[in-house]
């Protein structure tokens, strides 16, 4: 027997071979579908977003202009669209603080006191609501929310109704119904986006070694101490994180404030109707920016403080 | 007659890192060799080349006569026990033996049988049925084995096998496969770390550091005449002399190795054996060690180190002694650094 | 703080958590069964499971949206299944310039929000003429489909050692060889686990399908025609029902397949 022995010839085993000497080349040409996909697809197509932001409508004929110009950049900062903008972001922030409130226990329970069987069971509890239907999650809400739904309901049953109406009273928050509401959006963005804000900040609380707060007990620190000036801070990069995602959902979202809400727009809502029924490209792709720039400024920020170590 | 493997200035690069730096080597055909160095010396490397997981930045690799550059694995009949074993966990521990021979088109039934014999013969008889994940770590290491030599291979390279198993299991295997090279004949390439490992079981050593075979010869070779400072150290332990201190006692005159067990301690009014040298100074230090005791002794600027049966020191700290070694027990080395 | 549990408030702010998490969807089962069809009056006048086989016979306008939803899915999981495997493939052990670039690209179409994919395909199809097709959608849904097949498999092939590749080519496999007998069954669950969640998303993605459907419907956008303008929405209730059974079966499955990975990633994520 010869010691260099011929295994299996024909053409794979050749193919084989080639690529077992040219190594880059198999990297090469196993990338070059996909890469090519997203390049052309979604590289060219943010591309395509871009130039469009650079295009104008020409009011009269309703057709887009091919010309580069500023001209739809400014129309932005036209003060109902900067309204938009305002408003859309005060809602962001305001989610993005509830959710981080809402997170915190849960994560902290999942993190510090779940074992095991528990633990896999918490973590399916959390990740299917971040997987189910969208849509239907805000359905569901929508079912809640009517004016003669549940929540309505249980403020009856409770006699508590003229604190539902108290609140509904509120100017600018309220409405007609929870439903027509800015309350209304803002509690079912804080649904949907809850899941997206615990598990990072689980991930880390996870990375705080236990004997760090058996330390801080040790060094007579009470339980709120220890909270403050340990747990809190090492959790903070999780909840940054967390924020990155809530923050930018709300930015981007066009269907809650369709389904939950007054007539008011946001900015998901603007570019969904500026392209659509307005066929106005243009503008709709420069609205698209914005989130884009806010969440580029938002996201150099975080990384300063270190957020992306918890990802 | 042809070597089993010839490696003829081979160097492979990765990047600006040379590690495998000029290397020329021949493994006779039956011989247990052993590569031994610290981590990162190359011998690693150069067993990958023997495989063709790796390719030579330059030089000339011949298996039997023929050349291996640029052979994939599968066209070498070579086979490795990988490190981490790399058993196949989707596949029973039978048809893990029976890969090769699968491969090769062999038929069903007569690999089966080949593979159950392969597996007696490194006694795990029955095992065929189970999964590599039911198996202990020694038993996970025999299945790597039989699923390489089941392919009887020219060469068997094995990649650190012990270094998994605790010391009893280690010995254990060591001599079983010393036994099993013998009753089969194959070359065998081992790569370890570990310099009692590969002193016990090799016909022939190759010491590696830094990309290079520092010294290759017998067991006894490179630990009775180590030709450097890296060899006498990392093989055992040595006291590596200055050519002042061998000029001044009648030596060669160039950097020599003196092997600790080879000093003994006498009192300092003592007279020294014939053909012996001898040394006064000062005990800076003894430690007991079970079946040696050590003693540190400081004489004239050196420093070197006796080690001498144990129950039979009657010196301390402090004390000024006389140590004598015979003459040719002193080796001349090439280099002193 | 005791170790050996929680204090009393942290563990009701959990449960209150968790609940507040999962009670919606129970809802929408309870609204399935109302005999109210036109408000979302609670508690509902009384049940009935009519609505089901209205949906079934009565509703022919479910039908259109749901052969494209399953169509688009199906071709969108296609096509991650393909090209996520190979990106994984390929940047799952080489290592060049840009590598960390070129894996945070494919991540891309998930991590920016769906308007700004849907809106920058909207605006090449409007600069390349394109007319809106099934195509159209599923070009959408594939991009954003790619990434978890993608993200399944490389943490598959991370798992798997080096050397079990070496070890078939050792033992006299050529490259086709190793890849059919031990790369992919190492990778099968993982495949299998991210095709059922890249279906699952396309089946259920709205926010990107409104920019690229033009005046197809989808399930979804069907939904959402619903929501804004509906008649008989208990029967929205049954979609919706049907909608939550064709993307937690997946993931369910998805989760037990790849469990054991991530027992041993830990919180790797």
């Amino acid at each position: 027997m010869k010691a260099v022995t011929a295994a299996r010839t024909g053409g794979l085993a050749r193919l084989s071979d080639f690529f077992f000497r040219n190594r880059g080349l198999l990297t090469a040409f196993l990338l070059l579908p996909p890469l090519a996909w997203i390049v052309i697809v979604y590289l060219g197509s943010l591309f395509a977003l871009l130039l469009q932001s650079f295009y104008s409508l020409d009011e009269f004929s309703g057709l887009i202009v091919r010309e580069l110009t500023f001209a739809t950049y400014a129309e932005i900062f036209e003060s109902s669209n900067l309204q938009i903008i305002l408003r859309t972001v005060t809602m962001a922030a305001a989610v993005t603080v509830a959710d981080a409130v809402i997170a915190f226990p849960i994560a902290y329970f999942a993190a510090r006191y779940a074992r095991g069987g528990a633990k896999a069971l918490f973590y399916l509890a959390v990740m299917m609501p971040l997987w189910s239907s969208y849509l239907v999650k805000v359905y569901a809400w929508k079912l809640i929310l009517a004016k003669e739904g549940i929540i309505t309901w249980a403020a009856a049953q409770l006699h508590l109704t003229f604190l539902l109406d108290g609140i509904l009273a509120i100017p600018v928050i309220g409405g007609p119904s929870l439903s027509i509401s800015y309350l209304g959006t803002f509690l079912v963005f804080v649904y949907i986006w809850l899941p997206y804000m615990i598990l990072p900040v689980q991930a880390a609380l996870e990375r705080v070694p236990r004997n760090f707060i058996e330390a801080s007990a040790d060094l007579g620190a009470r339980p709120g101490q220890t909270f403050r000036t340990v747990i809190l801070p090492l959790a903070l990069p999780g909840i940054i994180a967390g924020s990155i995602f809530t923050f930018s959902l709300t930015l981007g979202d066009s269907i809650v404030p369709q389904i939950v809400g007054n007539s008011r727009y946001f900015i998901g809502q603007a570019v969904y109707t500026l392209q659509g029924t307005a066929g106005d490209i243009p503008l709709a792709a420069a609205f698209s920016v914005v989130p884009m720039v806010i969440m580029g400024l938002y996201l150099a920020a975080a990384k300063r403080l270190g957020a992306f170590d918890a990802l | 007659m042809t070597p089993a493997v010839s490696f003829q200035r081979v160097s492979r690069h990765f990047g600006s890192m040379r590690a495998v730096d000029d290397v020329t080597l021949d493994i006779a055909p039956g011989e247990f060799f052993a590569m031994l160095g610290p981590s990162g010396s190359g011998k690693t490397t150069c067993l990958r080349l023997i495989a063709g997981f790796e390719q030579p930045t330059y030089g000339h690799i011949e298996i039997f006569g023929e050349t291996a550059e640029g052979l994939p694995p599968y066209r070498r009949n070579v086979n490795t026990v990988f490190q981490d074993y790399a058993l196949f966990p989707h596949m029973t521990v039978g048809e893990n033996v029976a890969y090769g021979l699968m491969i090769k088109g062999m038929a069903r039934a007569d690999r089966e049988v080949k593979a159950a014999a392969a597996l007696a013969m490194v006694k795990l008889e029955g095992f065929g049925d189970r999964r590599p994940s039911q198996l202990s770590g020694g038993q996970r290491q025999r299945v790597a084995l039989a699923r390489a030599l089941v392919n009887e291979p020219k060469v068997l390279l094995l990649d650190e096998p012990l270094g998994a198993l605790d010391l009893k299991l280690r010995e254990q295997m060591q001599e079983e496969l010393k036994a099993l090279q013998k009753q089969l004949g194959i070359t065998f390439v081992f790569v370890t770390h570990d310099q009692g490992e590969a002193l016990s079981m090799a016909d022939r050593v190759a010491i590696f550091n830094a990309g290079r075979i520092l010294q290759a010869g017998s067991p006894t070779d490179v630990y009775e005449r180590p030709q450097s400072r890296f060899v006498a150290d990392f093989v055992g332990s040595s006291n590596i002399m200055a050519p002042e201190f061998s000029a001044a006692h009648g030596g060669p005159g160039v950097w020599i190795s003196l092997r600790p067990e080879k000093i003994s301690v006498l009192k300092a009014s003592d007279k020294p054996p014939v053909g012996h040298g001898s040394a006064e100074g000062l005990v800076a230090a003894t430690h007991y060690q079970g079946s040696v005791t050590r003693i540190v002794i400081n004489s004239g600027g050196a420093r070197l180190t006796a080690a001498i049966p144990a129950g039979t020191s009657r010196f301390h700290e402090g004390d000024i002694v006389r140590f004598v070694w015979s003459k040719d027990s002193i080796v001349a080395m090439e280099h002193g650094e | 703080m005791r170790s050996e549990g929680a204090a009393w408030p942290l563990r009701f702010a959990a449960a209150a958590g968790l609940a507040f998490l999962h009670l919606p969807l129970a809802l929408i089962f309870l609204y399935a069964f109302t005999t109210e069809e036109k408000s979302f009056q609670f508690p509902p006048p009384g049940y009935t499971a009519r609505w089901f086989g209205t949906a079934w016979f009565d509703r022919p306008d479910i039908w259109p949206p749901l052969v494209l939803s399953l169509k688009v899915a199906l071709f969108a999981t296609l096509l991650a299944l393909i090209f996520g495997t190979l990106a994984a493939a390929a940047l799952a052990r080489a290592r060049f310039f840009g590598k960390e670039s070129l894996s945070l690209l494919f991540i891309l179409p998930i991590a920016l929000p769906g308007i700004i994919t849907g809106i920058a395909l909207r605006s090449a199809f409007d600069i390349m003429n394109l007319p809106f097709s099934t195509w159209t959608i599923v070009l959408g849904h594939a991009t954003f489909c790619i990434v978890v097949v993608y993200n399944n498999v490389l943490a598959r092939f991370r798992r798997t050692s080096a050397s079990m590749i070496e070890a078939s080519m050792d033992l006299g496999a050529d490259g086709f060889q190793t890849f059919r007998y031990v790369v992919l069954p190492q990778i099968a669950s993982a495949l299998l686990a991210g095709g059922m969640l890249a279906f699952a998303l396309s089946f259920d993605e709205v926010i990107v399908t409104t920019f690229t459907a033009g005046q197809q419907a989808t399930l979804p956008i069907w939904m959402l025609g619903e929501l804004l303008r509906p008649r008989q929405r208990p029967v929205t209730n049954v979609v919706a029902i049907f909608v939550i059974a064709v993307t937690f079966i997946p993931i369910i499955f998805a989760y037990y397949l790849t469990r054991d990975g991530e027992h041993i990633a830990g919180g790797g994520k």
